[in-house]
């Protein structure tokens, strides 16, 4: 098979997957619908494993630099000679590693609905939503344009507004799809923006160009840096305004409160959407401009960083009160998000100083799959107790050993704890931010504790805590097809730490020698540890002292308990403020002039015909003396006037 | 009969075209109303003949157009019938106050 055939089919098997059970998915493929679109979905993965093989080993790299490659091209909307929108698909080593990243987390969620969504009504629709998704993200990776990704932005959150809202029937999660739409559009409203701004200045929206242009000495640069608007540069605006849009799909603050809302939907979508998938689109946007960030404008940067390394801490703090045990879940995958985001932040472009893009991205791929793990497996839990809250938990771990075990692994694997997977990742993050800015190093050693704390307190509040009290001859821990993805992502989970991402996915395309010294990881490590040692003297067995350190704690652990209060900011922001500044006075003004001016226009039209409609008595008399009159008239005119 | 002149004559066909209008807005009877109608054409005969009489006598011009004038009276007269008969039958009454539907 040719190449461009092949990476084209990745996203295009999803897409027709989502025609045919979209179209007639519920009437005649209604009980088939899940092992069509897992099928199509295994196709896509290994054909994406395919890629990934014969890019990294084969045809990847020119002289030692692995290349961006443009594999087709179509020119779609031409509106000038030199600027036209093209649909295209590029491959280079982030795209190769979201290819396998999100084909195979997509695989395993599919595998895993097949029990989970058994039964459902709308299985069929479910998945043929599931294979929108999927393309759409896939689409999304592969863009070689950054129009084209913008329209798959959209696609994205499209269908992850209609998987949060897949129970239509529940009010909260009609509310928590509207909340994610509305939030990440007005994101993408900056996106957009952004978008405009850059391809007005650089005369193209192609990816590679677009790049080039601004990463490199160029007349195309000294333009868009010489143009300023509050004092602030043109390209500044521009990355900052696509950053925004990057923030808001990946739930950085403030522009998080989306997220954990957004786990009213079915919970296997939470695991691929808002833990492996959708929300790293943020993350990739920015790494796909890293040059532009990194080169050209190390103040936006800078942004990136702070926000990162804010909600990181931030969404870590909530986490550890939180009872929902998919809202734990969401906190604490915003927080992780952070932490990539701040790698981003730290990085700089060119050798060896490239750790932190290189860190975000052994990041982004060691998280998919350990946080897909803890979805997935707070899904079982959730399948098994009918419930989210952790109160109607605990000592589960007899009843549900497969998810136990899988869980731990995951939790090992977040926390940091070596030789789990996240330990890898989250030390190149570490050694990049101590190597660049002490006080990120500070808040993520910081955020490393807490995620360890939280992760425990959720792992021994779900499976120690108290005897269970749920019939777990019910149903038991669920079907085959649940348990395979669990046993396959908690290999990955402890496995993906060995891949040698170093070597694959830098700024430049040169491999980078990643070594971090065994002194380093000590202080990291050990707090990991002392993390989980304080969760397990809380929460391993059920006592009061949960209670009492959350009393001393007052006022802040009331603020984190709720979130600090910032959903309740925003409807203050948008009920009082907007609503009564600006929606209350334009909804006078509409409905008072420009609904006034048009009533008038009417009721003028309605007296003047009551006025003069009684000369259409329907009288033949009547008609006839007109007629008569008006000859009368006209002899008059004609005698006396006309002459 | 040539020393009656044309001024009683004219005299004679306006009174008649006038008490045909009179007829014809102030009965509400369809059959009294045509017959106005036809009062109003006869004067409007008169007129023709008597201009042809006294103004071209060795022409016969108005003596045509009153013929034409009775045949095509005497046409207009069916069609008038018949539409009276018709709203005879839907409203059961020739009374034209009784026909008026078709108003604002």
């Amino acid at each position: 098979m040719s190449q461009p055939l092949q990476i084209a089919l990745i996203p295009l098997l999803p897409l027709a997957c989502f025609l045919v059970l979209g179209l007639f998915g519920r009437k005649h493929l209604s009980s088939s619908a899940g092992v069509i679109g897992t099928l199509s979905l295994l196709v896509s993965t290994l054909l994406s494993l395919q890629t990934a093989y014969q890019y990294f080993f084969v045809s990847g790299k020119v002289n030692g630099v692995f290349q961006k490659l443009v594999v087709f091209q179509y020119n779609w909307l031409e509106f000038a000679p030199d600027l036209s929108i093209n649909i295209g698909l590029m491959i280079d080593p982030i795209t190769v590693m979201m290819l396998v990243v999100v084909s195979f987390v997509s695989l395993m969620v599919h595998l895993f609905s097949l029990g989970y969504m058994k039964g459902e009504e709308r299985f069929a629709t479910y998945f043929a939503f599931l294979s929108l998704f999927t393309f759409s993200m896939l689409g999304l990776v592969l863009s070689s344009n950054i129009f084209q990704i913008y329209l798959f932005w959209e696609l994205v959150g499209v269908s992850s507004f209609l998987l949060i809202g897949f129970y239509f029937e529940k009010p909260s999660a009609v509310a928590a799809a509207k909340k994610a739409f509305i939030v990440t559009r007005f994101a993408d409203l900056g996106f957009l923006i952004g978008i405009l701004t850059l391809a007005f200045y650089t005369k193209t929206l192609d990816f590679g160009l677009l790049i080039e242009r601004l990463s490199t000495a160029s007349t195309y640069l000294s333009d868009i840096n010489a143009a300023s608007f509050l004092g602030i540069s043109a390209l500044s605006w521009g990355l900052v305004l696509v950053f925004i849009g990057g923030a808001g799909k990946s739930a950085m603050f403030p522009l998080h409160i989306w997220l954990p809302d957004a786990m009213e939907g079915p919970t296997p979508v939470s695991a691929l959407i808002h833990a492996a998938t959708m929300v790293v689109a943020g993350v990739f946007l920015v790494a796909r401009l890293f040059p532009v960030f990194a080169l050209s404008d190390p103040e936006a940067l800078k942004l990136v960083m702070y926000t990162g390394a804010f909600s990181a801490f931030f969404a870590a703090v909530i986490a550890c009160t939180q009872t929902d045990i998919k809202r734990v879940l969401a906190y604490s995958t915003m927080s992780q998000i952070g932490y990539m985001m701040f790698a981003l932040g730290v990085s700089k472009y060119g050798g060896e100083d490239g750790l932190g893009y290189m860190a975000s991205m052994f990041h982004l791929f060691t998280h998919a799959f350990f946080k897909s793990l803890l979805f997935l497996g707070a899904g079982a839990v959730i399948h098994m107790v009918h419930s989210n809250e952790m109160k109607d938990m605990g000592g589960l771990r007899k009843m549900m050993p497969i998810t136990h075990l899988s869980f731990l692994i995951a939790c090992l694997a977040i926390a940091g704890v070596p030789p789990f997977s996240g330990f890898f990742s989250k030390e190149e993050i570490l050694m990049a931010a101590f190597e660049s800015n002490r006080l990120i190093y500070g808040v993520a050693l910081l955020t490393s504790g807490l995620t360890a704390f939280y992760m425990f307190r959720l792992y021994y509040n779900i499976f120690w805590s108290k005897p269970a009290d749920v019939d777990g001859h019910h149903h038991g821990e669920g079907t085959l097809a649940m348990k395979i993805p669990l046993i396959l992502l908690a290999v990955l989970a402890v496995v993906a730490g060995f891949a040698p991402i170093a070597q694959w996915v830098t700024p430049d395309g040169l491999p980078i020698e990643s070594h971090v010294p065994i002194t380093f990881s000590i202080l990291p490590v050990s707090l990991a540890m002392g993390g989980i040692l304080l969760a397990t003297r809380m929460f391993k067995t059920q006592t009061e002292l949960p209670t009492q350190i959350a009393q001393q704690m007052g006022g802040i652990y009331k603020a984190a308990y709720h979130k600090f209060y910032i959903d309740e900011v925003y409807l203050f922001v948008t009920k009082k403020i907007l609503f009564n500044l600006i929606g209350k006075p334009a909804a006078w003004i509409d409905k008072n002039i420009v609904d006034g001016l048009m009533n008038l226009l009417g009721k003028i039209t309605a007296k003047l015909s009551e006025l003069i409609k009684g000369i259409q008595s329907g009288k033949v008399q009547d008609y006839a003396l007109y007629f008569f009159g008006g000859i009368a008239g006209l002899v008059l005119v004609f005698i006396y006037l006309w002459k | 009969m040539t020393n009656i002149p044309l001024t009683n004559i004219l005299f004679l066909s306006t009174a008649l075209f006038f008490i045909g209008a009179y007829g014809l807005f102030t009965r509400r009877n369809m059959i009294t109303m045509l017959m106005s109608v036809e009062l109003m054409l006869n004067s409007v005969n008169i007129n023709f003949v008597a201009f042809n009489k006294y103004l071209y006598p060795d022409k016969l011009g108005g003596v045509f157009f009153s013929i034409f004038i009775i045949t095509i009276a005497a046409a207009e007269a069916a069609v008038a019938i018949a539409i009276i008969i018709n709203l005879y039958r839907s409203h059961h009454s020739i009374d034209v106050e009784d026909a008026s539907e078709m108003k604002y």
